[in-house]
């Protein structure tokens, strides 16, 4: 069996595992599996509001997945996205409520300053794997924890005057889209979902269109095999670790200039960067798997939503498949060996 | 507040905050001293607490006074089965390691709040009925001042040092410790000794399990009293942030986790103390994570990882 089609087979593999291993459980606990995925779809894509609010769940998901996977081309692990996201998001709703602009000028710079401060957490990290060989792994988590405790303290003593929540951002900062919201029944959709798209195809071309791509793709295949082409491969490193950030970044944008128009005091991680980590892995790391896998991961969270209501089955669920499905990805050794065991055996 | 009881706060809680960190942080020593990095301890603490506080709910009346110990004794087995997926996954199937923990940590909330809605029909358990007390020891606890200091205390804080003393001793002491320290380093060499790779890594990831559910039960009985998905926030990985700050050393695991305990406490009483309430809040709360990267970066003496870490052993692949 070709490396192609196990490619495509092993996620699809996965997810399929997840799902049953979800249904086990649900039937275990003494739910009916059936009521409840159909009770998941309902509340994913049963109407044009639920419709909207996936839409909207996927699109900080995409990004997630995008930085995340940009760094896994460079051979970096990038478990930083929730600490990068975190500062993206209060980044950019600090930009909108510093500034009062036209809104041609005040968006972009917002969605900007998001970028850009996720790629200064990220930067962090980056030098240091690069000049001084630190595991990037364990500095991005710790890392995402000074994310939290400073941006808290951000909101409550800068940007807000001891409150727990900023003051919305203004029309001319924000992602809301009067007509997207209506033609989806009032849900929040916004305009990041064109950004995201947007952002995948970005990180296509950088990656397989560009020198700068092919060098970071080329550390990340043999690093000693690049140095000895003349690549600087420290250069690489923080190169693609800045990029990552940048997507971090704007996967916090949406948040704070779309889902939400605002920021808060989170007392725990909002999940969505760690979510990023399944969306790269199963999305294998390219920009179209990101945006599949996005999809997926949006499906899910969001028609778990509707599951308690409507068949009773915990929210949680859909963690635990998520967990099946990253645990079946990661163990791909394991299925592609089966795979390829079981074509022999049929020939 | 006076300098003298405001010290003899922060010791107190210094002491209770620090306990679970010191467990889990062991484990993760033994995890990763066996070469398989261990970013799940995180989720086994999340799998303890849950275990010992529904335990702890169901058996009160069956064991009475003696519920916490037993229920401790539950979180631990069910740690140590929960890291065998991490073990399958990074040993067997030659998962990477850290997205296989990572896994572990989403399947631990995801499992526990789950079973949790569907046991009691809420996101949150009831209040255990017989908590973790603190406890005098005697005669120590007369000593003046440091008596109180440091002898009235829940009794999980002097296990947890005890443990770290045993830790020491096995790994450093024998001949067990040393065929686990060696598959860690050079599993081929160890490997070519004799030593049985796979067995000897799936018995420390399970070591790792098995404390990382006692951290989290002692956590869960002393600290928080209930389960919810917002019962371990980050705990686990303050005690990874001890196993690097500790260099992969038990006694330096427990020493980091004393620390990152002390900052812990400082960051919620640390007003009372004049230099100190200056530090804002945020510095506090995060000091355990910024001398970790310090430590890391060389700043705080070199912190070298265990050099087979990370990379799943391939017998008869050099």
């Amino acid at each position: 069996m070709s490396n192609r089609v196990l490619t495509i087979l092993i996620p699809i593999i996965s997810v399929l595992l997840g799902l049953i291993v979800g249904a086990i459980v649900m039937s275990v606990s003494g739910f009916n599996p059936i009521e409840g995925y159909g009770a998941l779809i309902k509340g994913a894509v049963g109407d044009s509001f639920y419709l909207g609010e996936t839409i909207r769940q996927i699109t900080p998901y995409i990004f997630a997945g995008l930085a995340v996977a940009f760094a896994f081309r460079t051979g970096l692990f990038n478990i930083g996205v929730e600490g990068q996201l975190l500062v993206g998001w209060t980044a950019s709703v600090w930009v909108g409520l510093a500034f009062d602009l036209p809104k041609i000028i005040h968006l972009p710079m917002a969605v900007l300053a998001g970028a850009l401060a996720g790629a200064l957490w990220a930067f962090i990290p980056g030098i240091l794997k690069a000049r001084l060989r630190v595991h990037e792994v364990i500095v991005t988590i710790m890392m995402n924890y000074i994310a939290l405790h400073f941006v808290n303290y951000l909101i409550r003593y800068v940007i807000s005057d001891e409150q727990n929540t900023t003051e919305r951002v203004p029309e001319s900062a924000s992602l809301k889209s009067p007509l997207l919201e209506t033609l989806t029944d009032y849900s929040t959709l916004h305009y990041g979902i064109f950004l995201a798209l947007a952002g995948a195809i970005v990180f296509w071309v950088i990656l397989e269109k560009t020198t700068s791509g092919f060098e970071l793709r080329s550390v990340g295949l043999n690093q000693h095999a690049s140095e000895y082409a003349g690549m600087n491969v420290n250069r690489n490193i923080v190169l693609s670790m800045v990029i990552s950030g940048a997507f971090a970044g704007l996967a916090g944008a949406m948040e704070g200039l779309g889902t939400f128009g605002y920021g808060f005091i989170h007392d725990s991680f909002s999940g969505v960067g760690f979510d990023g980590i399944a969306v790269a892995l199963l999305g294998g790391n390219i920009a179209i798997g990101v945006v599949l896998a996005a999809a997926l991961f949006g499906i899910l969270k969001q028609g778990a939503l509707i599951m308690p209501l409507e068949s009773g089955v915990p929210t949680e669920l859909v963690e635990i498949v998520i967990a099946i499905i990253i645990f079946f990805v990661a163990s791909s050794y394991i299925i592609a060996y089966l795979l390829r065991r079981f074509k022999k055996g049929a020939n | 507040m006076d300098i003298v009881s405001a010290f003899e706060i922060l010791v107190k809680s210094m002491l209770f905050a620090s306990a679970p960190l010191i467990l889990t942080a062991l484990g993760g020593v033994f995890s990763e001293r066996s070469g398989v990095v261990n970013i799940g301890l995180e989720g086994l603490m999340v799998i303890g607490a849950f275990a010992a506080v529904v335990f702890n709910l169901t058996f009160a009346s069956t064991f009475g006074a003696a519920t916490p110990w037993v229920a401790l004794l539950a979180a631990m087995g069910i740690g140590g089965l929960f890291s065998l997926i991490h073990a399958v996954a990074s040993i067997t199937f030659r998962a990477n390691q850290v997205v296989s923990g990572v896994a572990i940590n989403f399947l631990a909330v995801g499992l526990g709040v789950f079973l949790v809605k569907a046991w009691y029909g809420a996101g949150q358990t009831a209040k255990i009925p017989v908590p973790m007390y603190y406890t005098q020891i005697p005669i120590l606890s007369d000593i003046p001042v440091i008596g109180p200091m440091f002898f009235n205390n829940y009794l999980t804080s002097y296990l947890a040092i005890i443990v770290a003393i045993i830790a020491w001793f096995v790994l450093f002491k024998t001949p067990f410790g040393l065929r686990l320290r060696s598959v860690g380093e050079h599993p081929l060499a160890a490997d070519t000794m004799g030593i049985n790779v796979f067995k000897m890594r799936y018995i420390a990831v399970f070591i790792s399990g098995v404390l990382g559910g006692l951290g989290g039960g002692v956590y869960a009985q002393t600290i928080s009293q209930d389960f919810s998905g917002g019962t371990i926030t980050g705990q686990g990985f303050i005690a990874l942030a001890a196993v690097i700050f500790g260099k992969w050393h038990p006694l330096g695991a427990m020493g980091a986790a004393l620390f990152f305990g002390l900052a812990q406490s400082l960051a919620i009483i640390g007003g009372s103390f004049p230099l100190l309430s200056d530090v804002p809040n945020w510095a506090l709360l995060s000091a355990p994570y910024i001398l970790t990267i310090l430590a890391l970066a060389g700043f705080i003496g070199r912190a070298d990882a265990p050099k087979a870490i990370g990379t799943p052993y391939i017998k008869g692949k050099r």
